[in-house]
């Protein structure tokens, strides 16, 4: 088997939550308890599960958004888990994040092309503007936008739209890890198509590797080469995608699946 | 003569003082003891229309322009406002998305069942506490003798949304109005949740009208499906007639657009383009631009209704063609 691009063993992060009035005891959140994948180079492994089972803290951990409590996390053969702000900066350009919500995750006062600049100047991708102008044109073109929304503001933009942007945030810096936490959960089902389609052609063309969190087990079904279904903080099944979707072993997994509301029609996806 | 009749429902959303249509003359009929579904994205004026009917767009910058509202034979568009308020929460109640942002946080939610059944019932305060519990119990509440005093903080957003169903349950209305019942909440519970709404309508015969952008669960809760786009009903018919012949290119783009979890599908039939805004203006048939049949005739010409089979309507020219 090829190397893993990211390994994970035994993460844990857990919370303390604040004492309950005065004299009441603090509790310890156990949000991950214990869990531990690979992803391969090119590979796409999806974190499913419901609200509260932890599969967002998974990734705001490895992106330094919350602070790990135990384990390790290999990402190139370094542990990014115990690195400094200042270490880990560099990484941030090999490890990017798409957001959930197109409407808070950029920001209103820049237009695309500031938004998109920013962080090629900040990882020195770009010398200056018209360096920079050329590589924002080209990723706009990927993911389906006209060069000439550079001067425009989000507000201007639709979800569909905005989460485009989002995502040529991240592909500017021709990330190795892609981490998708709810990316498709705020749009529209037509809109959600789209930028499903372009996130998985993306991942394709690129051979970009991906964490995809999400709740909607369809969504995973179509982006995933592989499974983790987590309950609890940890994972209770992991396996390929046919294994999962067609063969569950746990018990969740299948009250899962079955509680998924089925559309009977003669004409599925013809 | 049906429980709920609407009937070329125009409502227009005022924009610095120039009127911009959301609904455009929609019609449908609900009763006893039947469950209508309406679908739609976002914009499409499916949350408008159960705002209209529940009569609270009163002092928003939406007015109802054209058309007619009858609850059991009644015009409620002509009704005063006290008037209306008798029958709204009483014999018309409505669950909203948000069971977080819905029910006040500062109250017990036992004191908000009570309230509301005392504002519609002459009841004791200890008669009222009694029916919370018995509602609580209903929705399925576990402990609900000590749970009636429990902040909404407290509970889950499962048990949260069961509240408020209990709290729209609590008059015994004869219609019920859910927008986006279990949209906020995970697949198991909203599992729990649909079951438990028709296991109520079951024994109540409540009529229901579920709005939801989520095709899958119209189509496993509803009797009949409205599907609505750009403030219009595109596709209507009972769920077995329409999901056995889609007939509208939009409803085949929003089936197809749906990731399914039993097979696999490599590249989704996206509905290219965009969901039109407010503003625009489309001639002809508003979805011209975004399908993959359309022709000059579409652009020229609005569709008026094709009927596939029964009462299986759909506003499209070419809907034969699209059925077969």
């Amino acid at each position: 088997m090829t190397e893993a691009i990211l390994s994970i063993r035994d993460l844990k992060t857990h919370f303390q939550t604040q004492a309950a009035g005065f004299l009441g005891e603090k509790k310890v959140i156990k949000a991950v308890d214990g869990v531990s994948f690979d992803i391969a180079p090119g590979e796409v492994l999806s974190l499913v599960g419901e609200s509260g089972c932890g599969k967002s803290t998974v990734g705001r951990t490895l992106t330094h958004l919350e602070k790990s409590t135990a384990g390790q996390a290999l990402f190139d053969g370094q542990d990014i888990l115990t690195l400094s702000p200042a270490q880990f900066r560099p990484l941030r350009r090999d490890i990017q994040m798409i957001f959930q919500d197109p409407f808070a995750s950029l920001n209103p006062r820049l237009t695309i092309e500031q938004t998109l600049g920013e962080p090629l100047f900040i990882h020195g991708l770009a010398k200056n503007w018209a360096e920079a102008r050329v590589l924002i044109a080209e990723t706009l073109d990927l993911v389906g936008m006209a060069p000439e929304v550079m001067t425009r503001h989000p507000h201007e933009f639709s979800g569909g739209q905005r989460q485009r942007i989002g995502i040529a945030r991240v592909m500017i810096l021709k990330p190795k890890l892609v981490i998708a936490d709810e990316a498709v959960s705020a749009l529209d089902v037509s809109i959600q198509a789209q930028v499903l389609n372009l996130i998985k052609k993306l991942q394709r063309d690129s051979g970009i590797s991906m964490l995809f969190i999400s709740h909607d087990l369809g969504v995973v079904r179509h982006i995933s080469d592989r499974v983790a279904v987590m309950y609890q903080g940890e994972i209770v099944e992991m396996g390929t995608k046919h294994e999962i979707f067609e063969n569950p072993q746990h018990a969740y997994t299948r009250k899962l699946l079955s509680a998924i509301p089925r559309i009977k029609t003669r004409q599925v996806n013809a | 003569m049906a429980l709920l009749e609407v009937e070329n429902l125009h409502i227009a959303v005022s924009v610095g003082g120039v009127l911009q249509p959301v609904v455009r003359g929609i019609s449908f009929t609900v009763d006893d003891n039947e469950t209508l579904g309406i679908v739609g994205e976002s914009g499409c004026g499916k949350s408008m229309t159960s705002l209209a009917i529940m009569g609270l767009l009163e002092g928003t910058p939406v007015r109802i322009t054209d058309g007619s509202i009858r609850y059991d034979g009644t015009e409620l568009l002509q009704l005063s406002s006290k008037q209306r308020r008798a029958i709204m929460g009483n014999r018309m109640a409505m669950i909203f998305q948000e069971p977080m942002t819905s029910l006040n946080p500062v109250y017990r939610i036992g004191d908000q069942i009570i309230e509301s059944l005392r504002q519609h019932k002459s009841i004791s305060k200890k008669a009222a506490r009694a029916r919370a519990i018995e509602l609580l119990d209903l929705v399925r509440i576990p402990n609900p003798s000590e749970r009636v005093d429990s902040f909404p903080h407290q509970m889950s957003g499962g048990q949260r949304q069961r509240v408020m169903i209990a709290m729209a349950l609590s008059c015994d209305p004869k219609l019920l109005i859910a927008d986006e019942p279990t949209t906020a909440l995970d697949v198991t519970v909203q599992k729990e949740v649909l079951e438990l709404m028709s296991d109520l309508q079951e024994r109540t015969g409540t009529a229901i009208i579920i709005i939801s952008h989520d095709l899958g669960v119209i189509a496993e809760t509803c009797d009949k499906v409205s599907v609505m786009y750009r403030g219009k009903i595109v596709e209507a018919g009972t769920t077995e007639n329409l999901f056995e012949r889609l007939a509208h290119p939009y409803t085949r783009g929003l089936l197809n657009s749906i990731p399914v979890v039993d097979h696999d599908v490599e590249w989704l039939e996206a509905i290219p383009g965009r969901v039109p805004t407010l503003g625009e203006e489309l001639s002809g048939c508003a979805f011209h631009p975004r399908c993959p049949i359309a022709t000059g005739l579409c652009i020229a010409k609005t569709p008026g209704d094709t009927y596939i089979a029964g009462n299986h309507a759909v506003k499209c020219h070419y809907a034969d063609q699209v059925a077969s």
